[in-house]
């Protein structure tokens, strides 16, 4: 055995809890986790059903905390898990799995599917067979800090673009601040709407809001490749950064598994709960809607439908604001069929996007997306996950579909009257 | 061995044999399984009703948005066959009388020609069941050993409990004695096969509701 393999083994003996003996112990192989898994349902190929994702996690569940299994594997009668296993499992576990956690809301006795790939994947990171690709971006956000390499210089001077064209200050390390607000590299790169989006509104809500200097990006691909130690390295940062700037909030950018990993994993990781609040950038907003502190005028009037991102809705338990936020803005706001709890993934979450290998059959799981837009024709579609929206508009573009992607954020921020304009008024 | 012969031994010995494994089986398993524990989660809860593990164990037992529809056969056969095997084993005034003599406690049950119809509507459901697990490619697909075998386990006790009553194929007192070898074989191999998610899916719908519902989230 490779030393890889056997601190793999390892790892994956470790994340062995009740619950994952609980489930092995109760999958009856009637294959409706299949139904509930886009790559499943747009491949027809049955090893991409959810539960066979885990079979190595299962013989080591059962070869070493079941006395069969142990009986078996005293006598030599069990088949140990091997490299060259892990490394064909590593396209169910990683390409053919976004984390989206569709299969465990279905399952009949009640598996928990994804909360075991999450665990799977400890143990394959450690057994070296995580995907190129998110290893990269694990790389560059331990060592750069970011996953796609940008680094303060790059914020700030997007900071000085954002404050030069909305005319509203962007704080950098004001302590005491209420929100201490993260982005996403995706959004620094590809989204800057999003920074002043936010200035708009906090300004609107009368809001103190900071970002920090130390810790400004969210997401975490420790997480996505299954490292629990670089993705504690990544929470704690932020922690650091707010703990120090002495927030109260902290909010996570329109990125879903920024969201988990901070709000759901991080306490665990750091092993203490937190001493502020974490919230999604959506849940902010539904609560400023609520409070009477988002005032919009005007309306979207084409047609618009919502994509859930996972790990906000079915992950995450963000569900209604998304939909009362459209309804402030949009006057022809469709839904999607299955849209909200059962939504179905873009196909590019928990880091499958970032695994070049794995763009074919992306693509083909995108016609799940396809599908779903193609029952309501949309003229655009809205998400609040920078992630989501990269795949979203790869897939359209991929198949032809002229339909524009937004971000709900930048999207309400348009609807804000400008300061200028209040100041005026 | 004659016939009374091996029907004294099943009642006896034999039955004495199976529920000690059994009993033990199951004890042990559970502790095996449910010992391992699991760590608390430090994350600020959020709570919402109707999502927590004891929601979900009711919960699950509903097909979720969508899926009836996919896999209708899964569904109905599954319903079928589970509760048929349910009112077969616990409402037939025989069974009820035998829980009777061991246990003390006893309920009414239901006529014996009800309970007839629905052991064949409980064989045809399972044997429905079977050929999907073989038509289906993910059923077949994801099928070992421990499938087929347990069908069969399943499956017997019924038919030859059904035999015995309509008095088919071999004398009463020989079709009774093998139905009770088979329960006990089933009794047997419970705790050690899938069969034990009749035990565990209750902790696994259990687990699930509770590590969503510490999200707010109603699964």
């Amino acid at each position: 055995m490779s030393a890889s393999l056997e601190k793999g083994v390892r790892v994956l003996k470790e994340v062995i809890d009740a619950p994952i003996a609980s489930y092995f112990n109760s999958c009856v192989h009637c294959g409706l986790c299949a139904e509930a898994c886009l790559f499943y349902t747009e491949t027809g190929d049955p090893k991409y059903t959810p539960i066979h994702k885990l079979e190595p996690l299962r013989r080591i569940y059962e070869q070493e905390y079941t006395l069969l299994g142990r009986l078996g594997k005293t006598f030599g009668l069990s088949k140990p898990v091997t490299d060259a296993e892990l490394a064909e499992w590593q396209e169910l576990v990683y390409n053919s799995c976004t984390l989206c956690g569709r299969c465990s809301v279905v399952c009949p006795v009640g598996n928990d599917i994804v909360y075991m790939v999450r665990k799977f994947r400890e143990g394959m990171s450690a057994a070296g067979h995580a995907p190129e690709g998110i290893k990269g971006a694990v790389n560059r956000t331990i060592t750069i800090g970011s996953p796609m390499g940008v680094k303060l210089p790059a914020v700030k001077a997007q900071m000085k673009h954002v404050e030069a064209d909305y005319g509203l200050p962007i704080p950098l390390d004001a302590e005491g601040a209420e929100y201490m607000v993260m982005l996403s590299s995706m959004e620094i790169i590809n989204f800057p709407e999003y920074l002043g989006a936010i200035a708009k509104i906090m300004h609107q809500a009368g809001k103190s809001w900071t970002l920090c200097s130390t810790a400004f990006e969210a997401t975490n691909a420790g997480m996505q490749i299954g490292n629990s130690d670089l993705a504690r390295v990544l929470v704690k940062r932020i922690v650091d950064g707010a703990e120090r700037l002495r927030v109260k909030t902290v909010i996570s950018p329109e990125c879903g598994h920024a969201y988990t990993a901070l709000r759901w994993e991080g306490a665990n990781l750091i092993g203490r709960p937190f001493t502020f609040a974490v919230k999604h950038i959506i849940e902010v907003l539904g609560e400023f809607q609520k409070q009477g502190l988002l005032k919009t005028e005007g309306f979207e009037t084409d047609r618009l439908t919502f994509h859930d991102p996972c790990q906000l809705a079915r992950r995450g338990g963000v569900i209604q604001q998304q939909r009362d936020l459209m309804n402030q803005v949009a006057q022809n706001f469709v839904e999607m069929p299955e849209a909200g709890f059962m939504n179905w993934c873009c196909g590019g979450g928990g880091g499958a996007s970032a695994i070049e290998e794995g763009e074919a059959l992306r693509l083909e799981a995108f016609k799940k997306k396809k599908s779903q837009l193609d029952a309501v024709k949309p003229d655009r579609l809205v998400t609040a996950c920078a992630n989501c929206r990269i795949v979203l508009e790869e897939g359209l573009e991929h198949y032809q579909m002229n339909i524009p992607v937004v971000g709900l954020t930048e999207m309400i921020a348009e609807h804000i009257p400008e300061p200028s304009a209040e100041k005026g008024a | 061995m004659n016939d009374m012969q091996f029907l004294t031994w099943v009642r006896g010995p034999g039955l004495d044999i199976a529920v000690g494994i059994f009993l033990l089986g199951v004890f042990w398993r559970l502790f095996e399984i449910y010992s391992l524990g699991r760590k608390k989660d430090l994350s600020a809860p959020r709570s919402v009703s109707g999502a927590s593990g004891w929601h979900t164990i009711f919960r699950r037992s509903l097909p979720p948005e969508g899926m009836l529809g996919k896999s209708p056969v899964s569904y109905i056969g599954g319903y079928t066959f589970h509760i048929g095997l349910a009112i077969v084993v616990f409402l037939f005034a025989p069974h009820i009388l035998l829980i009777k003599n061991l246990t003390g406690l006893s309920w009414p049950g239901l006529p014996s020609q009800f309970v007839d119809l629905v052991a064949v509507v409980t064989l045809a459901a399972m044997v429905v069941v079977l050929v999907d697990r073989i038509n289906k490619p993910v059923k077949r697909y994801l099928s070992t050993f421990g499938d087929w075998f347990t069908w069969t386990l399943t499956f017997l006790p019924v038919l030859t409990g059904w035999m015995a009553v309509q008095h088919l194929l071999l004398p009463y007192t020989t079709m009774l004695a093998i139905h009770i070898l088979t329960v006990e074989l089933l009794l047997v191999f419970l705790p050690f096969t899938k069969l034990f998610h009749a035990f565990t899916a209750f902790g696994s719908r259990w687990y699930n509701g509770a590590v969503n519902g510490h999200k707010g989230v109603a699964v």
